[in-house]
């Protein structure tokens, strides 16, 4: 097969490179350039910077593959980081990564590829790819802990004919062992965790410069009372404990979370974490891995989280919404999170949450 | 007759000399040799003075090929350095001596000339008017001339001989002669256009010359500016004034060595050379026509050693992502380039397409072809052999682009 692999320079997508050499495939490597700024000033700790091009570059070296760097800053500055300041603009929390996915790695790269004659693109994404009955299925990785399926929950069935994740089957350690085995140089290159563009991990100050001041009330659920001033709803996400600098103490001096966010009349609601309790999800968008499920409900796993608990739930589709009933209640779920549904460890699909129902208490 | 270079050249098609040529055997050899030699060229012990011999020896063969002074000759590190040199130190020696702080060059020059321009804008207080070209990249004489009727206020004019990406020849004598009427130094970075152009900088006459040991056949890491002893030229390196006060720095004496050959070869080889690759040149431009009707030539299409570089092809492909088609071309065995200057290997816009009226989109479907000593038809086939794939296979993702978009 004549695969292109997307090198970012970090240790997974690495070793995929190498098994795709390993197994006899045609291999090209492709960093993706995602953000200009960050490239040319080296200053940017995030995924896109000139030493992990020049990571990128060196492994490729060694592999003895040809490899490019494709500028896809724009088309990611539209689709992802302007979408991300969009949905925080409506109060919603969205995940960057699941859309980068979704726009870049697995359309705007793999339309490219296929449109140039390769047949797949490979990453180092920790998920299985096995072929079922109904065609390919997307599985949830060996390793646990490192499971990227639910990030992935918005490939297409089409898109997942022709991706490709060699780690699936792998647990980190191993893959980090097999670097530096192999003799790659970036075997103990730390993993990444923050949102590429936002290296310093302050979401709430990046939204700040870029959405601007947007003063409003933190009101008490219970109360109706103002409790304190905020600078944007932006800052706030359903769940949040951290950072509510509340100026008047709960009644019952129990901890309060971020219950409701209305942009329209710039509040932000906080309670006690009774109110977080979820047991509804109506979730719009769904991004099917294979065959549908139809208004039948049928018994699935969901997860709200990239690292999330799997969930025992009941799921059904009515018209375009994915309903999503689940057997226990979650804490703390926003509006613009995904909700990614599983049968067993394949992923059916997943859909953008866009409503939720409180658990309601006797 | 070319030199044996099958030690050097592969099985791909290297059609890229605009970047950097294969080493002429004679001047590898050159090189070699000298390389077995010890001696600081600046030490005053018998070994040193055999140094500083090659060195001079060196000097005076390339002053002698260039038609100027060996006095003239002060070596660099290379093309980049002598720009470098050139813009700031004529700039810093005028700004002294007439108070002089304007700039004028081209829009469509090297990046080792716009950018030293843009730091002199930026940090040093230049005033900086960008020469305009037309269609065919060619600069607008009468914005020079219009610029110039108040010489004293200016500090250096700097237009390149040939352009190193759709490699219009620009009229250097006449930009010469309007700058020495008005008094204003003239710099011209001649890099592309040696050995591939009549090149006699006496004629010229202008102040200082910029060129470059890698793209005629020499070791990378050398270069010279070529300025009369005369033209006040501040230092930008200080450090023992090796190179007449004006360039510090041990000099690199069996590179120099290795420039020296290659510069001479060049020179005296030059008129077979041009019309040689004109013919390689014009059979890839009728191919590429032949096989992508709606392919655009850029630059200058008449002959003659005044309007084009007998070695360039710069064509846009409409629909294709330039870098796309490299890649495709490199899988294809052609090792070809966009043309335009990389930061981490991402592609830029050409600023010189731009300046010209191409369309942005227009010039990001771009690629350059050059050929050079060691090129032969084989090279055009090769390219024409691979080129409608990779030009179906780039419209295809590029369609998918203009959808999502």
């Amino acid at each position: 097969m004549r695969v292109i692999v997307a090198m970012s320079g970090g240790v997974d997508s690495s070793v995929a490179a190498a098994r795709m050499v390993d197994a006899g495939h045609d291999v090209v490597g492709v960093h993706l350039a995602l953000s200009r700024k960050a490239a040319a000033s080296g200053k940017s700790k995030g995924c896109c910077t000139l030493d992990d091009a020049r990571d990128a570059r060196r492994v490729a070296d060694m592999l003895g593959i040809p490899f490019y760097v494709w500028d896809l800053s724009e088309q990611f500055t539209h689709d992802v980081v302007d979408d991300f300041l969009d949905e925080y603009r409506h109060g919603r929390t969205p995940n960057p990564c699941l859309r980068c996915n979704e726009k870049i790695k697995f359309a705007a790269v793999l339309d490219r590829a296929l449109a140039m004659d390769f047949d797949a693109v490979a990453t180092g994404h920790y998920a299985q790819v096995v072929v079922g009955p109904d065609g390919p299925e997307l599985h949830r990785a060996v390793d646990a802990t490192k499971d990227q399926s639910y990030v992935l929950g918005v490939l297409s069935a089409a898109q997942l004919a022709h991706s490709l994740f060699p780690l699936g089957a792998d647990v980190k350690e191993d893959v980090r062992d097999e670097a530096q085995r192999r003799g790659l140089l970036v075997a103990r290159k730390p993993d990444s965790h923050d949102i590429c563009f936002i290296p310093d991990g302050d979401t709430a100050a990046f939204l700040h410069r870029r959405l601007g001041s947007q003063p409003g009330d933190i009101v008490d659920a219970e109360s109706g009372a103002v409790v304190a001033a905020h600078d944007g709803t932006f800052a706030f996400t359903i769940g949040q404990r951290r950072g509510l600098n509340l100026r008047v103490p709960a009644a019952d001096g129990q901890p309060r979370y971020v219950v409701d966010v209305d942009v329209e009349s710039r509040t932000v609601t906080v309670g006690p974490p009774t109110l977080l309790d979820v047991d509804l999800i109506e979730g719009v968008r769904p991004i099917w891995a294979g065959r549908p499920i139809g208004p039948a409900p049928v018994d699935v796993i969901a997860q709200v989280r990239a690292h999330g608990e799997p969930m025992a739930a009941r799921a059904r589709l009515l018209e375009d919404c994915l309903i999503v009933e689940l057997t226990d209640s979650v804490r703390g779920l926003a509006p613009g999170q995904a909700v990614v549904i599983y049968d067993g460890t394949r992923v059916i699909g997943s859909a953008t949450v866009d409503r939720t129902r409180r658990v309601v208490r006797a | 007759m070319s030199p044996d270079y099958d030690s050097i050249v592969s099985d791909r098609a290297y059609v890229d000399h605009a970047a950097t040529t294969p080493m002429l055997p004679a001047a590898r050899v050159e090189w070699l040799r000298q390389s077995e030699q010890v001696g600081n060229p600046s030490s005053l012990h018998a070994q040193g003075r055999a140094a500083r011999r090659v060195v001079e020896e060196s000097r005076e063969r390339i002053a002698e090929a260039l038609r100027t002074r060996p006095s003239a000759v002060v070596f660099t590190s290379g093309g980049t350095e002598a720009d470098n040199l050139a813009l700031k130190g004529l700039f810093w020696a005028r700004r002294a001596s007439h108070g002089a702080t304007r700039i004028l060059a081209s829009a469509i020059e090297h990046h080792a000339v716009l950018d030293p321009i843009e730091w002199l804008e930026s940090s040093q207080g230049a005033d900086v008017r960008w020469i305009g070209v037309d269609g065919l990249g060619r600069v607008r004489l009468d914005e020079v001339s219009e610029q110039l009727v108040d010489g004293d206020a200016v500090a250096v004019c700097s237009i390149m001989w040939a352009n190193n990406e759709v490699g219009t020849v620009q009229p250097v004598h006449e930009l010469a002669r309007l700058c020495r009427d008005a008094g204003v130094p003239f710099h011209t970075d001649a890099v592309q256009a040696l050995g591939m152009l009549p090149i006699d900088l006496g004629d010229l006459g202008a102040d200082a010359v910029t060129i470059s040991s890698h793209k005629v056949g020499g070791p990378f890491g050398v270069g010279a500016l070529i300025a009369d002893p005369r033209t006040q030229i501040t230092p930008v390196l200080h450090g023992g004034g090796q190179e007449r006060e004006v360039r510090s720095g041990t000099v690199d004496a069996p590179a120099i060595a290795g420039f020296a050959v290659a510069v001479e070869h060049a020179v005296a080889t030059q008129a077979d050379r041009a019309a040689r690759l004109t013919v390689l040149r014009d059979a890839l431009i009728a191919g590429i026509l032949e096989l992508v009707p709606d392919a655009r030539i850029n630059g200058d299409l008449e002959q003659g050693s005044d309007h084009r570089l007998p070695g360039n092809v710069h064509a846009s492909f409409p629909g294709c992502e330039g870098d796309l088609l490299l890649m495709l071309l490199d899988a294809a065995g052609v090792d070809c380039s966009t043309g335009s200057a990389c930061t981490a290997g991402i592609p830029e816009p050409s600023h010189v397409l731009l300046a010209m009226g191409v369309d942005p989109a227009l010039s990001r479907a771009s690629l350059r072809f050059s050929f050079g000593e060691s090129s032969t038809m084989t090279d055009v086939d090769a390219v024409l052999a691979a080129l409608p794939g990779a030009v179906a296979r780039a419209r295809r993702a590029g369609s998918l682009a203009s959808q999502a978009g």
